[in-house]
């Protein structure tokens, strides 16, 4: 069995990147609901300046929402490295000196062949200072199982894919390159939360083996009437397909493909041949995302409705079926429901607000959240239905210093 | 001495040419009611632009007098290509003013400059986001003050966006036409198209609202006569 870890400083640190990632979704959101993606037409730069040292002056208009989503971007970029390379504890130490090493030669180099872009080469030095300095003082833990310390690298690319995805699509101005940035960034957060629960006390709980509880008498595995895994993958599986038509919707930047809910267009099917949908776009009054619609956009829309509907159908038989798992599964499956409804319910108040950017932002995390949860209520389903209920009798498998025997010894001993 | 000769020659062509061309001239109506102007509330809320307005600014889609005279159509003749004095006509200006484009709405011909001005205290960028094949998707940043940014497009597009990313409520529509034949309405629908050589054509009214695709009508143009065409366009 891999061993984790339970080094409470790592679990916030994690804790705390999710909650940036979240931010940051946030902030992404918010440029999108504002259509001020392009506000910022360089990349990576801003401006022509280092995007650290961009006036705050110059931060008007959409430049402050696309600016700021950058920085969150660069931070979350810098946590996630910090996660990754805290989960091979003090073997990092080496990594982090000659990385150091060569940033501050690196921003030397830069002082002396490129005078002009001076700020970078000061950015690269000062980041090579930091990273030297850190390894003097970085925790001296053992590494977490090599699963985990792989998913902290798989995080790590996929951050940096996501930076290198959301300047792509800035450079080359491509709207759908802004769909793989909105879907990447909803499995990115989803992924951070995850290693936040792997890195907690209560997964490494769940590794002991504990009778099933009684009075669980659903069927968390399959007995061929109601398997509640393969629902919660399911359910999963079609928000995140929800979050990649949403994201589509967004993208095409025209705004209210329907205006109106939950009848579209006055109708509980909208007409889409070309003569309806000249009709509509010769009534719509757009103040931003002046784009006429298309049929296509219309039944996104709709589609998007409709799997709307399903998930929360879905989502609420779950939450039936589990009111009788006690313990965790149950608490995080009836939060899902709630998370469920409230985006449904932010589904038909971006409808009504015609696309106010507030609400619309509220919807995209919303569903960030709706995903997370369900990811999370997928491992812990599949963890082992003992985790699903408040364990208490454990050992402690003490914080990683060197010296940790459970840690040293590897899984056998975390399991004695 | 030839080249003095063929200059002469070819001058004295266009003077007839000139001669015989005839202006085309009309009203553009609507008909049924357009919906109600939105305010643009982003504009208002924004905290260096909305100082320029006292009131509540609206948007400006349909621009109808008081007898249904509808502003801003572009008309022009349909079919007419490759005419197009573009590269030698005097450029024409679009200004960013109070965090809006003025004119909303205007024509060039392909080749033609295009000059973009920011007369306000606040930095633009002005993204050009073409759809015909030939003409180049731009966004530069306009710092205030800076000097005037120049566009040419190659192909011609009807409603070529261009776009503020700074100030999303920002837009301007560009109809680029491969001939000079056109003309936009003012404020009295009334439009005039000049010198334009005898013949049949099919002259096309567009408004990016009512009639986005334009509709058309055949008419002929006579030496020495003006030809007059209206046009009615229907809001459903």
């Amino acid at each position: 069995m891999p061993q984790i870890p339970n080094n409470p400083w790592l679990h916030r640190f994690a804790l705390a990147t999710a909650l940036v990632t979240f931010l940051l979704l946030g902030a992404g959101g918010l440029v999108t609901s504002h259509g001020v993606g392009m506000a910022v037409p360089d990349w990576p730069n801003t401006y022509g300046y280092n995007p650290f040292l961009f006036p705050f002056s110059k931060w008007v208009g959409g430049i402050f929402y696309e600016h700021t989503h950058r920085l969150l971007a660069s931070g979350v970029g810098i946590l996630t490295g910090i996660l990754a390379l805290w989960l091979h504890g003090r073997a990092a130490r080496p990594f982090m000196r000659w990385t150091g090493a060569a940033l501050l030669i690196l921003g030397i180099a830069n002082e002396l062949l490129l005078p002009k872009r001076w700020a970078d080469g000061i950015v690269s030095g000062a980041a090579g200072l930091v990273m030297l300095g850190s390894s003097f003082f970085w925790p001296r833990c053992g590494p977490a199982a090599k699963w985990l310390r792989r998913l902290g690298g798989i995080a790590f690319v996929a951050v940096v894919l996501q930076g290198v995805l959301g300047g792509l699509r800035v450079v080359l101005s491509d709207d759908a390159l802004g769909i793989y940035h909105a879907t990447l960034a909803q499995l990115f957060f989803a992924l951070t939360c995850c290693i936040a629960l792997f890195t907690g006390k209560g997964w490494e709980r769940s590794f002991r083996p504990e009778p099933r509880p009684r009075g669980s008498d659903v069927p968390v595995r399959g007995n061929g009437e109601f398997n509640l895994r393969h629902w919660l993958v399911g359910m999963t599986a079609l928000i995140l397909f929800q979050l990649v038509l949403g994201a589509t919707m967004r993208h095409q930047h025209a705004g209210l493909a329907i205006p109106d809910f939950p009848l579209a267009y006055g109708r509980l099917w909208p007409a889409t041949d070309p003569e309806s949908v000249a009709r509509y776009n010769e009534r719509r009054v757009e103040v931003v995302a002046a784009n006429p619609i298309t049929a296509f956009q219309i039944d996104l829309q709709m589609a998007h409705r409709i799997v709307a509907a399903l998930i929360v159908a879905g989502v609420g038989l779950c939450a039936w079926r589990a009111k009788r798992v006690r313990g965790v599964l149950g608490a995080i499956v009836f939060a899902w429901l709630g998370l469920v409804l409230v985006q449904a319910a932010l589904g038909a108040a971006t409808v009504w607000s015609n696309k106010a950017a507030d609400i619309a932002t509220a919807h995209v995390l919303v569903g960030a959240l709706s995903l997370a949860t369900g990811a999370l209520s997928c491992i812990v389903c599949f963890r082992s239905p003992e985790f699903a209920r408040d364990t208490t009798v454990l050992s402690p498998v003490t914080a990683g210093g060197p010296e940790d025997p459970s840690i040293a010894a590897g899984p056998a001993a975390a399991q004695s | 001495m030839k080249t003095q000769s063929f200059i002469w020659v070819a001058g004295f062509a266009a003077f007839l040419q000139a001669a015989a061309a005839a202006d085309i001239t009309g009203t553009v109506t609507l008909t049924g009611t357009p919906p109600p102007e939105r305010p643009i509330t982003p504009l208002k809320d924004d905290p260096t632009c909305g100082k320029f307005y006292t009131e509540m600014p609206t948007t400006h889609f349909f621009v109808v007098g008081p007898n249904k005279e509808l502003a801003d159509v572009i008309v022009m003749l349909k079919g007419v290509s490759g005419k197009s004095t573009g590269a030698s006509a005097p450029a024409v200006m679009l200004d960013q003013k109070g965090c809006l484009y003025g004119p909303q709405i205007l024509a060039i011909q392909t080749n033609q400059k295009l000059l973009v001005r920011n007369s306000d205290p606040v930095l633009h960028n002005v993204h050009a986001t073409p759809a015909a094949s030939g003409n180049k998707e731009e966004n530069q940043a306009q710092m205030p003050g800076s000097p005037d940014l120049t566009f040419t497009f190659p192909a011609a597009e009807n409603f070529l966006r261009v776009k503020c990313d700074v100030h999303p409520w920002m837009f301007a529509w560009i109809t680029v036409v491969d001939s000079p034949y056109f003309a936009v309405t003012g404020k009295d629908g009334t439009f005039k198209i000049s010198n334009v050589p005898p013949g049949k054509y099919t002259l096309t009214a567009l408004h990016r609202k009512a009639a986005p695709t334009g509709m058309d009508k055949d008419i002929e143009v006579k030496e020495g006569e003006t030809a007059k065409v209206d046009f009615t366009l229907e809001i459903k």
